[in-house]
Order: structure tokens, then C-alpha cells, then sequence
């Protein structure tokens, strides 16, 4: 063995855990700042920052630069440790990282200024797409390496659900994205028509499936485990519920094209296979939960616990909730409301921000070569300011959404609409403020976790630990 | 043959397939390696003890 496979790599883990902090407040931030503008208009500025142009930075933030430094984060260390390997190619590692910064720098200069191709989750222009694609490969090389490399014959759990994101974000990516350049700010779509809506929501559904999900769910099985101190409820669930949940979250996107130019039997096929998914992510949501059986009274004073368990009992919520709304009829209701918003934040802030955030403080001590957080108080304060806002966001776009949807339908006696557009914005008015409040403390949170993140670092030092001994060892 | 065919031979294939997955996750003879891999996490003791800044029992290999 050479010197360098002595010792596992953390390095690269350090920087995507800090900038994962660093990036969800910037996220935050501008959602924080859009759901203001919608409680008071004035705070459009300029061209810039305006919601239109702040919105998809927003969304691009949270989803690919906070969760995105999570995954990287998470899947460095994971697949590292439970396969007893050094982190393959640590120099193609250290560029997954600088590119990584580099899209997310890209995406804050360019949305802002108004260059998008105008697809949902994909809106960054053709340079930043191939700069994503070359990112991608590398990580994909990097991750599969480690794999290839290991010293145990199995493959964790986590490391499938890992492997099978990095997979198919790669192929949503290059597909959706497929575009032609006519300047090297401006492209359009390979795609026209419905067939472009169907390729986008195929890219934007499955995003949601294998970004959000699948690579959550390694974190999942991994740190839940590890902080209960007890290996997962079944591992033959996980087994069947990854089979199931990968073969069913590719048919599920035309849901979002109910009653459009869409043909009808592709939205049935849509909504089925949205009613199936139920079974395969309550698999896994009922796997996390199980894991802590005969172990409950360690959630009453462990807050990263708290984290890890509220944030599955959000995903059982938002993958009841999401089948639901898929059906047409329920639809009819729900869709282009705030219902739809809310259900959205419910998986984003409840399930992804919350693993992300319970697994982040099981790291941070670990990869500082401390035995905890430097207050573990806070991350208790953290957990309660942030459910509290969890809470509040559903909740009023639960109320406001089922609001809109039944004011625009509403009809009077002679067939006319009984209300015009506008009166149901007003209407909206008080719980796009309650939306804010509650955008408001779980962003409060996110700075608490920041402190705590810095003071735990200052204290702590950077020695990076050794790789277990092949040899000798079960499995 | 005609295209229904086509169709109703993916779906019997989709659902052989998943039970496929179902009696090779639940077979007897694959428990022990299932139960295997569920520990995966928790057999590096000695990186998880230096970690915490703890002392390991593992011998440092030269470095």
C-alpha cells in the first residue's frame, strides 16, 4: 500500500461540507428575499433582482449548490468508509470540487443578469451545461473508482442509491439539456412543443427522484444507522424499495402536465406510476424510522437524531402528499396554486434540508477531529427554530393554495367567474407573510448552524485518520 | 403480432422482474450476506475512534 492510501481523504469532505452551510444560507437567502417581494412589490430592484430573474437562482442555489455540496459531501465520506478505500483520483476529487464552485458562481452571475434557457431546474445557459456535464464525469469516475477499489466484497446500501444518482442525473443532464447554441449566452431547446414540456418534466420530476431523493436516501442509510448506533431495521427492505423506487421514478414526470396539450393516456401513465410510488419511498421512510426501534429514548436528548427522524417523517409526508396531488382530479385543484409550493418545501426543507443538516453535524466534529459540536445546545435550538419553520411555510401554503384553487374555479349562476384574478392574490396576501416568517427562521437556523460550524473548526484540527486494515476482517 | 402484445409482454416481464428482486432479497441463502453488508458501517471502529480525536488500538501503518 502507498503512503497516500494510508489514510482516508477528507480533505475534499471538509470543503463541501463547509460550503454546503456556506451555499444553504445564500439559497435561503434569496428565497427569503423573493417570498418578501411578494408580500411587498417594491422590493423588485432593477432588472436583476427582480423575481423573475431571483427565482431561478433561488431554486438552482438550494437545490444544486446546498444540496449538491451535501451529496458531494456525504458520498465522499460514505462510500470512503464503508469501503474501506481512499477516495479514488484525489486529484480529480479536488476538481469536482473547484468546478462545482465554479457552475455555482457562474449560476449567481448569470441568472441575475437574465441569461437562461427558460427550463424549470435547467435554466443555465450551454457553457455552464458542458461545464456541468465534464464536473459530473469526473465525480461519476471518482465515486465509481472508490467502489472498484474497495476491500470489502459488498456494496453498502448507501453507495447504490449514491451510485444510481450520479447515474441518472448524468443522463437527465445531457438529455434535457440537449440544445443548440446560436451565441454563447443564448440557445434554444432541441425539443419543440409538447414534446419539449415532456422531455423537461422527465428531467424535472426525475431531478426530484434521484437528486433529492435517491442521494438523500444514501445519506440516509448511513448516518441514521450511525447515529442510533444500530445497523439499518432491514436491509432487505432497502434492497427491494432502491429496485422499486428506481424502476417507478422514471414514468412519473408527465404528473406535471396534467390537462395540457399532453396526450391523455401519457398523463394516466404519469399519475399510476406517481400512486405506485408510494409503496417503494414509505419502504424506505419506514426503513429509517424502524432503525431507531428499541432505541426511541435516544431522541429525547439527541438533536441530531431529532434532525434525521423529523426529516423522514417529512419525506413519508411529502411521498404521500405528491401521489395524492398527482391524481388528475386532485389536480385539477392543486395545480399552479401555492399548494403546490408548499408541498415542494415540505420535501425540500422537511426531508433534504434536514437529513443534509443531521448528517452535517455528525460530520463536522468528525471531520475536525472533535468529539461533538462545539454547542450541542444549539444544534437543539437549530432543530426547534427550524421545524417551527417547516411548519409555518406548509401550513400557509397548504391554506392559501386550496384557497386559490377554489376561487379560481368558482363559478356563479350564469357561468361567469366569480372572482377575478387579482382578488385572489389579495386574498394570498396574509400567508405569503406567514410563508416569510417561517422562510425567515429556517434560514435564523442555517446562521445558528454556521456559528456553531466556525466555532467547532476553529477548535479543532485537520488530521485525517487511517484506512482500516484490509486484511483480516469479516466481510 | 401486434403492438397490445408488445405491451402486455412488458408488463408481465416488469412484474416477473420485480418478484425476481423480492426472492433474491428474501431468500434464505442471502441473508447472511445481506446482514454482512448492513454492518459495513459500523466495521472501521478504529477510524471512527480517531475521528473523535480518541486514541485507536489499530496499528498506524508507516507513513
Amino acid at each position: 500500500m502507498s503512503e497516500t492510501q494510508s489514510t482516508y481523504n477528507y480533505k475534499v469532505v471538509r470543503q463541501f461540507a463547509v460550503m454546503t452551510v456556506i451555499w444553504g444560507i445564500v439559497g435561503m437567502l434569496v428565497g427569503v428575499i423573493i417570498a418578501a417581494q411578494l408580500v411587498w412589490p417594491e422590493l423588485n430592484i432593477g432588472p436583476w433582482l427582480t423575481y423573475g430573474r431571483l427565482r431561478p437562482l433561488h431554486t438552482n442555489a438550494v437545490i444544486f449548490a446546498f444540496g449538491g455540496c451535501a451529496l458531494f459531501a456525504t458520498s465522499y465520506y460514505v462510500v470512503q468508509r464503508t469501503s474501506h478505500a481512499r477516495l479514488f483520483a484525489g486529484g480529480l476529487a479536488a476538481f469536482t470540487f473547484w468546478g462545482w464552485q465554479l457552475i455555482i458562481l457562474l449560476a449567481a452571475l448569470s441568472l441575475p443578469l437574465g441569461f437562461t434557457t427558460g427550463k424549470e431546474y435547467a435554466e443555465l445557459e450551454w457553457p455552464i451545461d458542458i461545464l456541468i456535464t465534464v464536473v459530473w464525469v469526473s465525480y461519476a469516475i471518482v465515486f465509481f473508482g472508490t467502489i472498484a477499489k474497495r476491500t470489502v466484497s459488498h456494496i453498502y446500501v448507501a453507495n447504490w442509491f449514491f451510485g444510481s444518482m450520479i447515474i441518472t442525473v448524468a443522463l437527465l443532464h445531457l438529455v434535457n439539456s440537449a440544445e443548440i447554441p446560436v451565441s454563447l449566452t443564448k440557445s434554444y431547446s432541441a425539443y419543440a412543443g409538447v414534446q419539449d414540456a415532456m422531455v423537461q418534466w422527465w428531467y424535472g420530476h426525475n431531478a426530484v427522484g434521484f437528486f433529492l431523493t435517491a442521494g438523500f436516501l444514501g445519506i440516509m442509510y448511513y448516518f441514521v444507522p450511525k447515529q442510533a448506533g444500530r445497523p439499518v431495521y432491514s436491509y432487505r427492505l432497502s434492497v427491494v424499495h432502491f429496485w422499486a423506487l428506481i424502476f417507478t421514478y422514471m414514468w412519473a414526470g408527465p404528473h406535471h402536465l396534467h390537462y395540457t396539450a399532453l396526450p391523455d393516456w401519457t398523463q394516466s401513465v404519469g399519475m399510476l406510476f406517481s400512486l405506485i410510488l408510494l409503496a417503494p419511498s414509505w419502504g424506505g421512510m419506514i426503513n429509517g424510522i424502524m432503525t431507531l426501534s428499541g432505541a426511541w429514548s435516544k431522541l429525547r436528548d439527541d438533536p441530531i437524531l431529532k434532525f434525521l427522524v423529523t426529516s423522514l417523517s417529512f419525506y413519508g409526508m411529502s411521498t404521500f402528499e405528491g401521489p395524492m396531488m398527482s391524481i388528475k382530479t386532485v389536480n385539477a385543484l392543486s395545480h399552479y396554486t401555492d399548494w403546490t409550493v408548499g408541498h415542494v418545501h415540505s420535501g425540500a426543507l422537511g426531508w433534504v434540508a434536514m437529513v443534509s443538516i443531521g448528517a452535517l453535524y455528525y460530520l463536522l466534529p468528525r471531520l475536525f477531529n472533535r468529539q461533538e459540536m462545539h454547542s450541542v445546545k444549539l444544534i437543539t435550538v437549530h432543530f426547534w427554530v427550524a421545524t417551527i419553520g417547516v411548519v409555518l411555510y406548509i401550513a400557509s401554503m397548504w391554506i392559501s393554495g386550496v384557497m386559490q384553487g377554489l376561487m379560481w374555479r368558482a363559478v356563479n349562476s350564469d357561468g361567469t367567474l366569480t372572482y377575478s384574478f387579482v382578488e385572489a392574490v389579495k386574498a394570498t396576501y396574509p400567508f405569503w407573510a406567514i410563508r416569510f416568517l417561517g422562510g425567515v427562521l429556517f434560514l435564523s437556523g442555517m446562521l445558528i448552524m454556521a456559528y456553531n460550524m466556525f466555532k467547532t473548526i476553529a477548535a479543532g484540527n485537520t488530521k485525517d485518520v487511517p484506512v482500516v486494515a484490509a486484511a483480516g476482517h469479516h466481510a | 403480432m401486434d403492438l397490445n402484445d408488445l405491451r402486455s409482454i412488458m408488463t408481465v416481464v416488469s412484474l416477473l422482474t420485480f418478484l425476481g428482486i423480492v426472492w433474491w432479497a428474501y431468500t434464505k441463502t442471502n441473508k447472511k450476506g445481506f446482514d454482512e453488508a448492513a454492518n459495513l458501517p459500523f466495521s472501521d471502529d478504529d477510524a471512527d475512534r480517531a475521528e473523535l480525536g480518541l486514541s485507536s488500538n489499530v496499528k498506524r501503518k508507516a507513513s
